[in-house]
């Protein structure tokens, strides 16, 4: 009986190490653990055994079934970890189907250049004012001194709404409003839609988008103008990106300024978005004229101020290489989507 | 303005290579738009004597001629052309040249016949009758010029100039010309001007100007100063090789002798001139007045002009015979019989001529000039410099005298010299050496610390603009970069401006995308939507001189906008489209000629949903935006709108945040669209004005609750809106949420009825709620519907 015992935690053993699968393992479970199993029915067998014996088979026979129960337990977390695998194996996708997700939309070029910009000027403490489409010719021109008659106001060609009303050519309308409402510091950005009667073409629009800065402090230098247009563009651009100032005239500026940057995309050597120049325009910028200051209730004695604006059209199609403007207003979703 | 390279010379005598040239000017501040040599597609053309002509063997119209071309051996060339005759001097393009347009010259055959080049006409050169008036325009350009074979063409015709274009600013008219330039040249490469003094010899004769004419200003408001010149024996011809090439490569065609004076003056000084005929000027008289009420000028367009009380004109003892600054009058034209004429070098008051010109609608050469605000100083040195060139041309006699009324001298200005506040203003260190030398260029006096800027500088005003002029000529790329010095602001973006990234990013993540059109539109587009010709919506802002009536209007809805979009997107075959557009309205005011305008946000789709899509993404933007409890109510009025899928989303006090629903099938159809289309018009701005709740935490609840499902059978027509509201007015505190999870329609349910479903969530916030408790609250609910409803439970 002894010998029996030993045999049979033998094949036990054996048997329950290279169990594979979980139906296996029951079957097992049932031929060695089960109320008809061997172990049961040898163990049964005891009641004839003398008492001397009895003990010590029994003994034996408790022995042999636990370690028959641990190699159980053992091969059944064997089993169950050979069973996750096989179920993680035979799960594999193909990952290269289409994603479930709905389509992400986008930001018009447009919307998303201008946050941009809007998120660089914000980080130097800029806020971002609004003002007026349908504007007043005082707002458009007088106070930015560009009074009647003044040949300046030839430059843009202007839609009126009446003798007094217009549609505004620039967004510098605003530096007037916010310079009425609010004492210095000042420290503005102004993004918006202006108008010009120019036909549509791949690079006219009569709507474009302008964004407008305005620094009035003590002490405004033209070398802060600089600077703030430098960290702008260095932003914007890339951080070789270099700036040039070329004199120009505005009215509401003196000094005045335009500005190029270095081509974003040649480096500077000269391509086909720069025109071989290896540098593009992209905005006119100044001192604010003092009587643009005066005008507007803020003392040039006391206090100096800087002013630029730039076209955000201009640089979107720069950017992303669009050579024609129509896109922008077309709003094909195929073109929106690679935003 | 196009500046001649070779008339430059005249005043600066250092040689500039274009490029650098333009580069220099551009950073000073005159910015060059480009430049161009004149001659450039012309190579390899040299004259040619004609040695013999003879006929070709089998041609009627050919010619073989043999041309000296300054080589050892006369080069054989076959013509088409039948002016040329033995020893005439001709442009011979050669084997291997270029002319303009693009043509290329090459040795060949014609008829069998060996041609080594062509014989060129004037325009084959590039040039017209007015270059050249002596060429004759259908043969070889026979040339009568002091040159002799081989000689290279551009040198003979003097097309070996370039053409600078400039763009210069309003501020600055005297740059406007070649003194102008040439001043600017000087100082930006720190190198001498020459300028010249005009002399007269005038004819030595007893009589005087005075015995010819008197000339009279009688608003001196407008005429500052008026100078005039007689000159007799005029002698109307083409004007000199030279002068001609100068005027055509500064964009000026050559006319005749008279005419190209005045031009070329003009160039040279930014002086505008004028030449009248003399015996056309009744009584000897000028006058310079204001155009009496009703008067009338036929100008030297042949058109009569209708002058007004404002508009100021030059009249001879009688009428007028020219609008000031603007153009001359037909009567007192310089014609081929002219004998003597009268110059003409005045200065008129800018805005004046600019609202001339304007209300005249002839903005010309001259009135560009004067409406920029001229030089009062300049009008004699021009008269000189005009009547010098009679004498050089001998194109007439001078008469002695010169009559000078100047009424209105300019202003001088005068602006204190402070160099320190100067380098602080511009945050430079400009040495004071170099602003002296600047001042020096460019021609501003320095005395007793005080700036005397020039008479042709009046853009010189202040502190301001002589920061500027020592910054440009300093170098703007001599500015350091800095970063103000300021106290730290808060900046960032303000509430509203915050909610719009927020709603962009939600709609943005709900796969639409974003668009922009024009604020303006045609009044087409409202019968697009179908609005009633009455719609309050059409009263629009108008605008007075659009570019046409496509954009006339500015929108007080951008719903046909937008559909004109998805319309487009369908015309393309983009299977699903999904777009919104945050688009300003521009509602007019009573009180206001400027519109309110409004934020809206309009979204549209097709092939991506239906109604109840569009009505959740309705009420995600209205909640993104602050209003986050509304209540939807059906719309059946609006005539862009499906009468029955419409609605609006509004505030519990009845303010319309947003309608919504697909767009009626009639509209849909003027679009063109065979799907249907679903929009939604938000109005954002009324939405960025709510406030939203404050958020306040609420303890979880302590007690489950208990879920109990109940089937209801209704008319057709109780929507479940209604039936809702009531069931949470039955259900009470208790009532923790009702949703409805399915609608079933089956003709056992009877006629014209239908079975809504829902599942109601009972809770209590003092204790576990019983069978009981929940058995009390439902049948409390099914008494209430079927009072108010005749509902009935679905068995």
């Amino acid at each position: 009986m002894k010998e029996k015992l030993e045999a049979l935690k033998q094949k036990a053993l054996s048997d329950l190490e290279t169990v594979k699968d979980a139906a296996a393992l029951e079957q097992l479970r049932v031929a060695y653990l089960g109320k008809k199993s061997e172990l049961a029915s040898i163990l049964k067998g005891m009641a004839s055994l003398s008492p001397e014996e009895r003990p010590v088979i029994g003994q034996l026979g408790n022995s042999v079934r636990s370690a028959i129960e641990q190699a159980f337990e053992k091969a059944k977390a064997n089993v169950s970890k050979l069973e996750t695998e096989k179920k993680i194996n035979s799960e594999k996708l193909d990952v290269t189907l289409p994603s479930k997700l709905i389509s992400m939309g986008s930001l018009h070029p447009l919307t998303k250049i201008q946050s941009q910009m809007e998120d660089i000027f914000l980080g130097m403490g800029f806020t971002i004012a609004e003002g007026p489409e349908v504007e007043t010719d005082y707002y458009n021109f007088t106070a930015l001194n560009t009074p009647e008659f003044h040949p300046a106001r030839d430059v843009q060609d202007t839609f009126y709404i009446t003798d007094k009303v217009l549609l505004r050519s620039q967004t510098s309308t605003v530096q007037v409003h916010v310079m009425e409402q609010n004492e210095p510091p000042i420290r503005i950005i102004s993004p918006g839609r202006v108008y010009r009667s120019d036909a549509v073409d791949a690079t006219h629009s009569p709507m474009f988008h302008q964004c407008e800065g305005l620094v009035v402090d003590k002490g405004i230098t033209m070398a802060d103008l600089k600077g703030t247009l430098e960290t702008f563009a260095k932003a914007m651009f890339g951080g070789k990106t270099e700036l040039r100032f070329r004199p120009h005239h505005f009215p509401f500026t003196e000094p005045s300024c335009e500005v190029d940057v270095s081509c974003f995309v040649c480096g500077g050597c000269g391509c086909s978005v720069c025109k071989g120049e290896g540098w593009i325009e992209i905005l006119g910028a100044g001192m604010v004229h003092p009587n643009v200051l005066r005008m507007s209730g803020i003392d040039p004695e006391v206090y100096s101020g800087f002013a630029f604006g730039m076209g955000i059209e201009r640089i979107v199609m720069t950017k992303y290489g669009i050579s024609d403007m129509r896109l922008l207003y077309e709003n094909d979703v195929r073109f929106l989507r690679q935003f | 303005m196009k500046l001649s390279m070779n008339w430059l010379k005249d005043y600066v005598s250092e040689s500039f290579d274009p490029k650098e040239y333009s580069d220099k000017l551009t950073l000073t501040g005159s910015k060059v738009e480009g430049y161009e040599n004149l001659g450039a597609e012309i190579s390899n053309v040299v004259v040619g004597k004609l040695i013999s002509v003879e006929k070709h063997p089998d041609s009627d119209h050919l010619l073989i001629c043999m041309v000296d071309v300054g080589k050892d051996e006369p080069v054989q060339i076959v013509t088409g052309a039948q002016n040329v005759k033995p020893g005439e001097l001709v442009p011979a393009a050669l084997h291997e040249s270029t002319l303009p347009g693009g043509v290329k010259i090459k040795a060949g055959k014609l008829r069998g016949v060996p041609s080594n080049g062509m014989l060129c006409s004037l325009g084959e050169l590039g040039l017209t009758l007015n270059d050249f008036p002596y060429a004759d325009e259908n043969g070889i350009f026979l040339l009568h010029e002091d040159c002799k074979p081989g000689d290279d063409i551009k040198d003979v015709l003097c097309l070996n100039d370039t053409a600078v274009e400039f763009e210069i600013t309003s501020n600055r008219p005297d740059c406007l010309s070649m003194i102008g330039l040439a001043r600017e040249t000087a100082a930006s490469f720190a190198t001498e001007l020459h300028l010249h003094t005009p002399v007269v010899n005038e004819k030595f004769d007893k009589k005087t100007i005075d015995d010819y004419l008197s000339v009279e200003i009688k608003d001196p408001d407008l005429c500052p100063r008026y100078t005039a010149r007689v000159v007799e024996n005029i002698k109307i011809e083409p004007s000199p090789k030279w002068l001609r090439a100068r005027l055509r490569a500064c964009g000026v065609r050559p006319i005749n002798n008279i005419v190209d004076i005045t031009n070329y003056v003009c160039l040279e000084y930014g002086q505008p001139m004028h030449a009248f005929d003399y015996n056309y000027l009744k009584g000897g008289k000028i006058v310079v007045r204001r155009a009496h009420k009703g008067e009338k000028i036929t100008t030297l367009d042949s058109v009569e002009r209708d002058l007004e009380e404002r508009m100021l004109v030059i009249s001879d003892a009688e009428k007028a015979v020219a609008v000031a600054g603007v153009m001359g009058g037909e009567n007192s034209e310089i014609i081929p019989e002219t004998k003597t004429i009268v110059f003409e070098s005045a200065n008129f008051n800018g805005p004046s001529v600019r609202v001339t010109a304007r209300d005249l609608g002839m903005r010309t050469e001259a009135s560009g000039r004067y409406e920029k605000g001229l030089d009062r100083e300049n009008t004699l040195p021009a008269i000189e410099r005009a009547c010098e060139l009679i004498e050089l041309l001998g194109a007439g006699e001078v008469v002695k005298g010169i009559i000078d009324v100047y009424p209105t001298r300019a202003e001088q200005n005068k602006i204190k010299f402070e160099p320190e506040k100067i380098n602080e203003f511009l945050g430079t260190d400009v040495p004071l050496e170099s602003m002296l030398d600047t001042f020096k260029r460019l021609d501003i006096k320095l005395e007793d610390g005080v700036l005397y800027p020039p008479s042709y500088r009046a853009d010189l005003e202040g502190m301001h603009d002589i920061a500027e002029e020592v910054i440009r000529i300093y170098g703007y790329d001599k500015i350091p970069s800095t970063l103000f010095k300021a106290e730290a602001l808060v900046g960032g973006r303000n509430k509203r401006q915050k909610s719009i990234v927020a709603l962009n990013n939600l709609l943005t993540l709900h796969g639409f995308s974003e668009i922009q059109t024009y604020s303006f539109i045609s009044p087409k587009y409202y019968d697009n939507i179908g609005l009633a010709p009455d719609a309050p919506e059409r009263n629009s802002v108008v605008i007075s001189n659009p570019l046409g009536e496509d954009t006339s209007i500015m929108r007080t809805t951008a719903l046909p906008s937008v559909l004109e979009v998805l319309a487009t997107n369908r015309r393309y075959r983009n299977k699903t489209c999904a777009i919104y557009e945050n688009a300003k309205v521009y509602i007019k005011r009573d009180f206001s000629e400027q519109p309110d305008e409004r934020l809206t946000t309009v979204i549209a789709f097709y092939e991506c949903g239906d109604f109840y899509n569009m009505k959740g993404v309705a009420e995600s933007v209205c909640g993104v935006l602050g209003a986050e409890k509304t209540e939807t109510k059906a719309v059946a009025d609006l005539p862009y709108f499906h009468p029955g899928r419409c609605a609006e989303l509004v505030s519990s006090d009845g303010v319309r945040y947003a309608v919504f629903g697909e767009i009626h099938p009639n509209v849909a159809k003027t679009y063109g669209f065979d799907v249907p289309v679903y929009a939604c018009v938000c109005d954002t701005e009324t939405l960025l004005a709510t406030e939203a709740e404050e958020k306040k935490y609420k303890p979880l609840p302590k007690f489950p609750a208990i879920e109990r499902d109940l089937a209801f059978v209704c008319d057709e027509e109780l929507t479940s809106g209604e039936l809702m509201k009531s069931i949470k007015m039955y259900g009470g505190k208790m009532l923790e949420s009702v949703e409805i999870f399915d609608i079933y329609r089956d003709a056992k349910l009877g006629e014209n009825k239908k079975s809504m479903a829902y599942s109601l969530t009972l809770r209590s916030s003092e204790k576990t709620l019983e069978d009981a408790d929940c058995d009390k609250i439902v049948s409390k609910i099914l008494r209430g519907l079927e009072h108010d409803f005749g509902v009935t439970l679905r068995s």
